[in-house]
């Protein structure tokens, strides 16, 4: 099951076109979803007031390198590895579900596009990633949405009770889930099972990529840019307003550090 | 006035819900951020604002004592033991305030509450805060003075 692409089985009963039109059906959804939720959030105009209110704040202008090194930075330690979530299992389970999700989408885009109708059949290496970045997405996705969300820990909500927030969440691994119980059943030869996890699998798509303009799926695009944002403000001494690092005197002695809100 | 919440900087981690002792600290349903629920319950102790580890948390100031234009904003950082503290006047006047931390020891004064005992569904639904009512040390009653504890003298 791991090293056949389901795709390639499945265009020997759907044309390539068809399958490859849904996946650009669902970049256009993204991208329609994400215009729509800026015009109407105005999320872009709150960033541009912020960046506006920081340069007049900012006690230094910093050159084109020095920027450069802080976004750099940010990429790398903020963005790639959500440092913001701390060092947690939080954090864990996050990078597992978001490097899951990369695989998984770059691997079907590959597949799809690449492998689908051809005639060449995929090298077994694609399949390996789709399946991986699935169990990935499913592994991150379940132990935070089972375990480690704020309702759950925090608010002491049951795990079972289902909010708007957990829309993106849901859809995403409904689609992961799906597409891994689709796949084993197409290979192991199960058609009617195969077919209902097909359905399922594209409905989960579509409430994952249609449901963009009601979800949490632009946090992907607006997350990186507050982090940027913030190293920033930080580089340039606008800070937002917050005081600077403390530069603190030898008597005022260990800190005291909390614990964290697990108490449930 | 009360606390608000950068949404672009809040991640949902749950720190404010935990240590807001009046309880008006929830997560948002919609978006999964931080919101105070009850601003006028707010009192303004800054708890939640010190405990956000992404300094999500800002606080609006009564008029009387901050004039519109103002911004108090702090950053508690644990390692070092300290509390800083900016304060921005409207005219751009800034003063800037490094305080230690005062709080005792986590499980020395302060119970570990991770290991108390967890409360059930009911009382988590309750209104009472942690360990009410019997933490309220009042038997169920007012705290009253007996007339026979009073001092001899003149009372007024």
């Amino acid at each position: 099951m791991m090293s056949i692409s389901p795709f390639s089985a499945l265009a020997e009963s759907i044309s390539p076109s068809v399958i490859q039109g849904f996946v650009l059906a669902m970049l256009a959804l993204i991208v329609i979803g994400t215009v729509v939720q800026m015009i109407h959030h105005k999320n872009v105009t709150y960033f541009f007031n912020n960046a506006k209110k920081a340069k007049l704040a900012a006690e230094r202008e910093l050159g084109v390198g020095e920027k450069t090194s802080v976004i750099l930075k940010t990429v790398v330690h903020d963005i790639a590895t959500t440092a913001e979530l701390g060092a947690g299992k939080r954090r864990i389970a996050h990078v597992m579900g978001m490097y899951g999700t990369i695989l998984f989408w770059v691997a079907s885009v590959v597949l799809v596009f690449g492998y689908t109708g051809t005639g060449t059949a995929a090298p077994t290496v694609w399949p390996m990633i789709w399946h991986v970045g699935a169990i990935m997405t499913c592994v991150g996705g379940y132990w935070f949405w089972l375990f480690l969300r704020v309702d759950v820990l925090a608010e002491a909500h049951p795990w079972y009770r289902i909010i708007k927030a957990d829309l993106f969440v849901l859809a995403l691994l409904a689609c992961a889930t799906t597409g891994l119980a689709w796949s084993y059943f197409q290979s192991s030869g199960s058609t009617g099972l195969g077919y209902l996890f097909l359905v399922l699998f594209i409905t989960s798509n579509l409430v994952l990529f249609g449901g963009v303009y009601w979800s949490k799926f632009a946090h992907m695009i607006y997350k990186p840019g507050a982090a940027i944002q913030k190293n920033l403000a930080e580089a340039d001494g606008s800070r937002d307003n917050l005081p600077p690092l403390a530069d603190a005197p030898k008597q005022f002695g260990l800190g005291i550090k909390r614990e964290q809100p697990k108490h449930y | 006035m009360s606390t608000f919440v950068y949404m672009t900087r809040c991640d949902g981690c749950g720190h404010c819900v935990d240590i807001c002792p009046s309880d008006i600290m929830h997560i948002d349903e919609n978006i999964r951020r931080a919101v105070n629920i009850e601003p006028n319950f707010c009192w303004e102790c800054y708890s939640c604002v010190k405990a956000c580890p992404n300094h999500a948390i800002d606080v609006r100031g009564y008029a009387d004592f901050a004039p519109m234009g103002h911004s108090v904003r702090v950053r508690r950082e644990e390692e070092k033991g300290t509390i800083s503290w900016k304060i921005k006047f409207r005219n751009g006047t800034t003063k800037d305030f490094v305080s230690p931390i005062t709080t005792k020891p986590w499980g020395k004064f302060i119970p570990k509450l991770a290991e108390g005992e967890k409360p059930n569904q009911g009382e988590i639904n309750s209104q009472m805060l942690y360990t009410e009512p019997n933490g309220l040390n009042i038997d169920g009653k007012l705290p009253s003075v007996p007339k026979d504890t009073f001092k001899k003298g003149v009372y007024y």
